[in-house]
């Protein structure tokens, strides 16, 4: 018996045998998995292509326009090149000079510099006119200008670096300058960051207010949702089904007019300026819509349900037998209620609270038929670049900076509360 | 009203929700300290709505509650100092299992230094030292279990209330669990009101089973008189095994046997609920009780049938005797006394029970129409 078992001849034939149908076992396996996978990939084809088209390549578009600059360097290609070579350090030399005035000329007579013009003006205001000035002047005139003083002539703003400056930074084909802009900065004429000077400072304090009444609206709301999921939870279901659907009432209706609705009510010579007036709460009538307030009072309207259905779900969830063991074990029910009941309402109020506070930060309509100069928010200064200045670079930055702090807010509760304690839904 | 010696003491509790149905109907309950007692019957029998009365989680519709004299019917449940264990443990989830032992002793306030001690101490009870930074969801049922027990006793309440906390545990553990919780009553000297719908579970543990079915209790006696003289058709039936033979009463003698004519057979029984000739009424009978006659053997019944089945169990035998006229009799005899070679099935066979053994119970129709009624 010197020959293991195993070595045996008809042992090790069995052995391949039983490893082929292993092997063959698990390609079955296989193949039966890869049909279903194929099948539901089919199954969601209709949607990732709904969403890839609608969603997803505006997004990416968007987030592309915010650092594009391809326009300077193609409308501009020589003098991009030579621009290389100058430091900021006092003016370009002569013969960068000259490339670019020849460029200008050329742009000029094929009519594509007005567009270029506006590009450059939106980083150095008053770019245009200059650009639009010597490019017409150059245009009557077969020669070029060949020394300092014949540029200074054609218009006396050519004396000043930071003209050369905006010229040269903008002659790269990716740009931060929206960026920057977005949170009042901007290059100075030696290529560095700087802050925007006081008076154009807008961006930064829109952000922070934006926040700040985001923050606001998610707390008034929280407030005011919990003790109704609460009474909502613990109602029989029969009542609590009625009440659920007198909540769900606002989504039923369109935005558009419960916001218009909110400024009859709190209008100057609206109900409830006419009632406290009557009352003789006040004698004055108050400003209650069109500025900062009138936002807030109808965006929590607005948003009180995405808090209540959260919370809601949560607290439907939490045994009753909780309560009652810390009753039990000596707890009075003010106690029981902080110390445990609140505790274990978290994953409701977290993501109420992130659900509000992102929809509240990206919101538009309602401020702006209701806010007036005061309560306008972020998303009406992306609407105005959209549609009225026409700075889409711009809106885009300002949308990806918005973007970009949902994404933050979405890393931080992740760490702090956990994304899968989340319960929006039973 | 009540006299000191008894802690718990329910007198006359009714309790409905709707204002029409009774869930709980004229519940009477005096409860030892140092007692354990427990309350059986099936889910929707009322048994679980008595204890959270007494715990303060429901108020009685009319009746008073005592505990240790004082009326409690007022009293708010956290003042009430009792120990509560929870079907599904009820520890909470947000908190570590130190924590949850520290809770109930924060808030009385105690120092932090009494609390950790207490904590430990209470830890060491359950031999759970080293799961005192886990989380309730890290636990196994079983430690869960125990945690929940900790919870319960870590603050010193002389009465503990315990709603079905071995339920969801499976049978090998539920047995240990069981052996544990009346270890730790016999050691720290609590009162303990148990309630439970396993009978096993009621059987080993209590001093004092009460029974109840329909909001009502059928019986309150030790396990070892539930079992061997039950009061009822219902308790019969809900405590063990047995076999019930519907049958008529033919005669009574005294109060100590009377005999029942069960279709072609007269059998001598143990009158229990009944008082008169020609009442209707139910026998009952254990398996155990019933022996198979051997050649010498002599018993007050004897009757011989056919047997239909054997089925072997390991420890014992069941046979399932047919009897002409009368049904099927379920016999088991242990393994022991018999082998299954003494058995033919098909063959014939004569069994027999003492008078004693075999109950005669009211007629459980004739019950339940009553129960409806009420």
């Amino acid at each position: 018996m010197s020959r293991e078992l195993t070595e045996l001849d008809s042992v090790v034939t069995l052995q391949k045998e039983l490893s082929k149908s292993k092997g063959s076992l698990k390609s079955q396996l296989q193949r039966a998995e890869r049909q279903k996978q194929i099948r539901s990939l089919l199954l969601i084809l209709p949607l990732v292509c709904f969403i890839c088209v609608t969603f997803a390549f505006p997004i990416i578009e968007m987030l592309y326009r915010s650092v594009d600059n391809q326009s300077v360097p193609k409308g501009f290609p020589n003098t991009t090149q030579v621009m290389k070579q100058w430091d900021y350090e006092g003016l370009p030399s002569m013969a960068i000079q000259q490339v670019f005035m020849a460029e200008l000329r050329e742009r000029y007579a094929d009519k594509t510099l007005p567009k270029l013009a506006n590009r450059i003006n939106i980083e150095v205001s008053g770019m245009r006119s200059l650009l639009m000035k010597t490019g017409r002047k150059l245009n009557k005139t077969n020669a070029l200008p060949v020394n300092h003083q014949e540029l200074i002539k054609l218009d006396k703003r050519w004396a000043k670096p930071r003209y050369w400056a905006a010229i040269k930074t903008l002659s790269a084909p990716y740009t931060l300058s929206y960026y920057l802009a977005a949170l009042d900065m901007r290059y100075d004429e030696h290529g560095n960051i700087t802050q925007q000077p006081e008076t154009r400072q807008v961006y930064v304090d829109l952000f922070t207010k934006t926040f700040g009444m985001s923050l606001a609206i998610t707390l008034i709301c929280l407030v005011m949702a919990y003790p109704v999921a609460y009474l909502l939870a613990n109602l029989p279901d029969k009542k609590a089904n009625l009440l659920l659907i007198v909540v769900l009432l606002p989504f039923w209706t369109s935005l558009l007019v419960r916001t218009t609705s909110w400024i009859v009510l709190l209008q100057n010579q609206g109900v409830i300026n006419d009632l406290l007036i009557w009352s003789g709460v006040t004698t004055e009538r108050l400003a209650m819509v069109h500025n900062t307030f009138g936002t807030i009072v109808a965006m929590v309207h607005i948003l009180l349900p995405f808090m209540i259905l959260p919370l809601y779900s949560v607290m439907k969830g939490i045994s009753p037998t909780y309560f009652r063991a810390a009753r039990s074990l000596g707890a009075t029910p003010s106690i029981a209620f902080i110390k445990v009941y609140m505790p274990l309402t978290m994953p409701g109020v977290g993501a109420g609270a992130l659900l509000t506070f992102i929809l509240s930060i990206g919101f538009y309509i309602t401020p702006a038929l209701v806010g007036g100069r005061s309560g306008q928010m972020i998303s009406n200064m992306i609407a105005y670049h959209m549609q009225t200045s026409l700075n889409w670079g711009m809106a885009a930055a300002l949308g990806g900076l918005l973007l970009a702090v949902v994404l933050a807010l979405f890393y931080l509760f992740n760490r702090i509360v956990g994304i899968n304690n989340i319960k929006v839904g039973g | 009203m009540t006299t000191p010696q008894e802690y718990v003491s329910f007198q006359h509790v009714q309790k409905t929700y709707d204002g029409e149905n009774l869930v709980v109907k004229d519940f009477n309950l005096d409860i030892k300290p140092g007692e354990f007692v427990t309350m059986l019957g099936p889910s929707g029998s009322g048994k679980t709505t008595c204890l959270m009365m007494l715990a303060g989680f429901e108020t009685a519709t009319s009746g008073e509650i005592f505990i240790d004299g004082t009326p409690v019917n007022n009293l708010a449940p956290h003042k009430r100092d009792i120990g509560m264990v929870f079907q599904n443990y009820a520890l909470f989830p947000h908190m570590t299992i130190a924590e949850n032992l520290a809770f109930p002793l924060k808030v009385r306030k105690l120092s932090a230094h009494k609390v950790n001690e207490k904590v430990e101490s209470a830890l060491n009870m359950v031999e759970l030292e080293h799961v005192a930074n886990r989380y309730p969801k890290q636990l196994s049922g079983g430690q869960q279990q125990r945690v929940a027990l900790a919870r319960a006793l870590v603050f010193e309440p002389k009465l503990v209330l315990m709603d079905e906390p071995l339920g969801a545990l499976d049978k090998q553990l539920r047995e240990q669990m069981q052996l544990e919780i009346k270890h730790l009553h016999e050691k720290l000297g609590i009162t303990i009101l148990y309630v439970t719908h396993d009978q096993d579970e009621a059987l080993t543990m209590s001093d004092r089973i009460a029974v109840f079915n329909n909001g009502a209790v059928q019986q309150l006696a030790s396990p070892t008189d539930l079992y061997e003289s039950p009061s009822n058709a219902f308790v019969a039936q809900f405590i063990g095994e047995n076999n019930q033979l519907m049958g008529e009463v033919i005669e009574i003698e005294a109060k100590k046997r009377c005999t029942v004519k069960v279709g072609k057979q007269q059998i001598l029984a143990r009158p229990v609920s009944v008082e008169r000739a020609g009442e209707q009424t139910l026998l009952s009978i254990r398996p155990e009780k019933i022996m198979v006659v051997q050649e010498d053997d002599w018993y007050e019944n004897q009757v011989t049938g056919l047997l239909k089945e054997l089925i072997y169990h390991g420890d014992h035998h069941r046979l399932v005797v047919q009897i002409d006229g009368v049904g099927e009799l379920v016999v088991k005899v242990t393994n022991g006394s018999h082998s299954s070679r003494d058995f033919e099935v098909g063959g014939s066979l004569t069994v027999g029970w003492r008078s004693e053994d075999c109950h005669a119970l009211d007629c459980p129709n004739h019950a339940e129409q009553q129960g409806e009624a009420a």
